[in-house]
Formats: C-alpha cells, sequence, structure tokens
C-alpha cells in the first residue's frame, strides 16, 4: 500500500492515534476525558518504545505513566472539580498566539533536521536503523542495569533519583496535608 | 525498516501538542497533563537516538528512565501543590492564581 512496508504503515497508524489523541487531551473541555485521551496517548507512546526494541522501557512506560501517574491525574481532576457539572472556558486568552508558536516550533524543527541535521557528513536524516545483532538490543536491559550500578557509569545519578523519589514522596504528603486547624474544623 | 527522521518528526509533533496544551490550557492539571506530553516527546527522541546511533551502549535508555523517575516525582509534587492550592484559594485556574501581582 503506497510502497509502504509493513512496519511502516503500522508505524504511521500508531503516531497518528497517539497525536490524535494527544491533540484531544489539550483541547478536551471534560478534564477526566482528556486524562482518558492521555492514557491512550501513552499507550501509544509505549507501543513507539517496542518498534524501537525498547521493551524494557516499554514495560515501565505501562507501569508508571498508565498505571501511576494517570491514576494520580484523574485522582486529582476529582478532588479539584466538580467537573461532570462545570462547563468552564478551557483555553486562556493567548490560545491563538500559542497554536501558531507550537506550529512554528515544529515546521522549524522539521524544516532544521531534514536539511540541516546531523552536522556529521554521510548520515541522512533518512537513515535507517543499523543492522545489528539482535542479542545485542536482547542484551541492552543488561548493560543498561549494569550502567545503573556502575561507579564509571550512572550510580550517582541513580542514587539522586531514588533520593529526589523519597524527597518527592514526603514533600508531596507534607504539602497535600490538612492543616491542623482544617482538620480539627 | 522505519527512517529515523519518521521518529524525530512524529517526536516533534508531540512536542508541539504539549507546548500548545501548557500555553494555552487554563486548569492547572490540564497544563500538567500537557508536561507529562512534552516529557514523552522527550523519551521518543532519547531511545530514537539510542536505537539508530549507540545501539551498544545504553546511554539513551539509561537517561530515558531517569526522565521516567523525574516525570513520577514531578506529577506527585505537581498534584499535591494543585491541591494545597485548590483547598487555600477554592480554584485551580492558572489565571485566577496571582497572589504575588500586587
Amino acid at each position: 500500500m503506497f510502497g509502504l512496508e509493513f512496519d511502516q504503515i503500522f508505524f504511521v497508524l500508531i503516531a497518528a492515534v497517539t497525536l490524535g489523541f494527544s491533540v484531544l487531551v489539550v483541547t478536551m473541555r471534560n478534564l477526566f476525558h482528556a486524562a482518558l485521551a492521555l492514557m491512550v496517548a501513552f499507550l501509544g507512546v509505549a507501543v513507539t518504545y517496542v518498534t524501537l526494541g525498547a521493551g524494557f522501557l516499554a514495560m515501565a512506560q505501562l507501569l508508571v505513566y498508565i498505571g501511576a501517574i494517570s491514576i494520580l491525574i484523574i485522582f486529582g481532576i476529582m478532588m479539584t472539580r466538580r467537573i461532570m457539572s462545570a462547563e468552564e472556558e478551557p483555553f486562556n486568552g493567548q490560545a491563538g498566539l500559542a497554536a501558531f508558536t507550537a506550529v512554528i516550533f515544529f515546521a522549524f524543527t522539521t524544516y532544521v533536521f531534514i536539511n540541516y541535521w546531523p552536522a556529521v557528513p554521510a548520515v541522512s536524516p533518512l537513515a535507517m536503523a543499523p543492522e545489528v545483532d539482535p542479542a545485542m538490543i536482547d542484551n541492552s536491559v543488561v548493560l543498561l542495569g549494569q550502567a545503573f550500578v556502575n561507579p564509571n557509569a550512572y550510580v550517582l545519578p541513580f542514587e539522586v533519583a531514588s533520593v529526589m523519589l523519597l524527597a518527592a514522596l514526603v514533600g508531596s504528603v507534607f504539602i497535600a496535608k490538612p492543616r491542623i486547624q482544617e482538620a480539627e474544623a | 525498516m522505519i527512517p529515523m527522521s519518521w521518529y524525530l518528526i512524529f517526536s516533534a509533533a508531540l512536542f508541539a501538542i504539549g507546548l500548545y496544551g501548557v500555553m494555552a490550557r487554563r486548569n492547572a492539571i490540564a497544563i500538567l497533563m500537557s508536561v507529562e506530553l512534552l516529557l514523552n516527546a522527550v523519551n521518543i527522541n532519547l531511545v530514537t537516538f539510542w536505537r539508530y546511533r549507540t545501539p551498544d551502549r545504553s546511554v539513551g535508555l539509561a537517561w530515558a528512565v531517569f526522565v521516567l523517575a523525574v516525570a513520577a516525582a514531578e506529577a506527585a509534587v505537581g498534584l499535591a501543590l494543585i491541591i494545597s492550592v485548590y483547598r487555600n484559594r477554592d480554584s485551580v485556574i492558572a489565571e485566577e492564581l496571582d497572589l504575588l501581582r500586587n
């Protein structure tokens, strides 16, 4: 079909679904529906990871984004607004300017990396994925795990990330907890 | 086989949509959702460069995992702030949160 191979058709379908639901996320009036559309967009991104051979990251995406962050956002929506009844204006006064800026950003970025990128000669932006041994892709998770605990690689960012997650946990509990007077009232 | 530029254009489009959401939405939670779209677009870029340029090293994957961790922390703290602001000001509309204006 149109001279495309199967995986190309698949990619175009996934990209179209993801982008379509992303547009729904930023345009829907009902925030709850927007959050559901966001879950589909996350799923599309996870499938994109699979097409790139990053199965571990796709699984992490499913667990962290769809499983945790989406649910957190839905809880946030349910705790702040009576969304099912309230119909309020979803966009501020600069929506037109924002759309213009976003389109300009997309056009400029695409233009740059089709015409000028990469700076390295002899590599075209139409380059295909290098042919590698499938075992290397399978082995990437092992390499990733070793890199995380290797003192010459990412052990410091890894530990900082764990401390950051702990700080975020404690901080968010402290911020969202009711004040004592409120709790008594 | 999918050309590298397809992934990059897809990622740029996702980023542009998220950018629009951050700039145009009024509800703070909607802005937070748009930020998640931005982070996803960045992650697609990282994984694409890993697969097409350095499949023998896990640099792109490692940073994508870090972005994932930061996104989780950001969502938790952001929503806690929004809930706290809603409790005090009874609003999550970003324009109405102008306590520091005067």
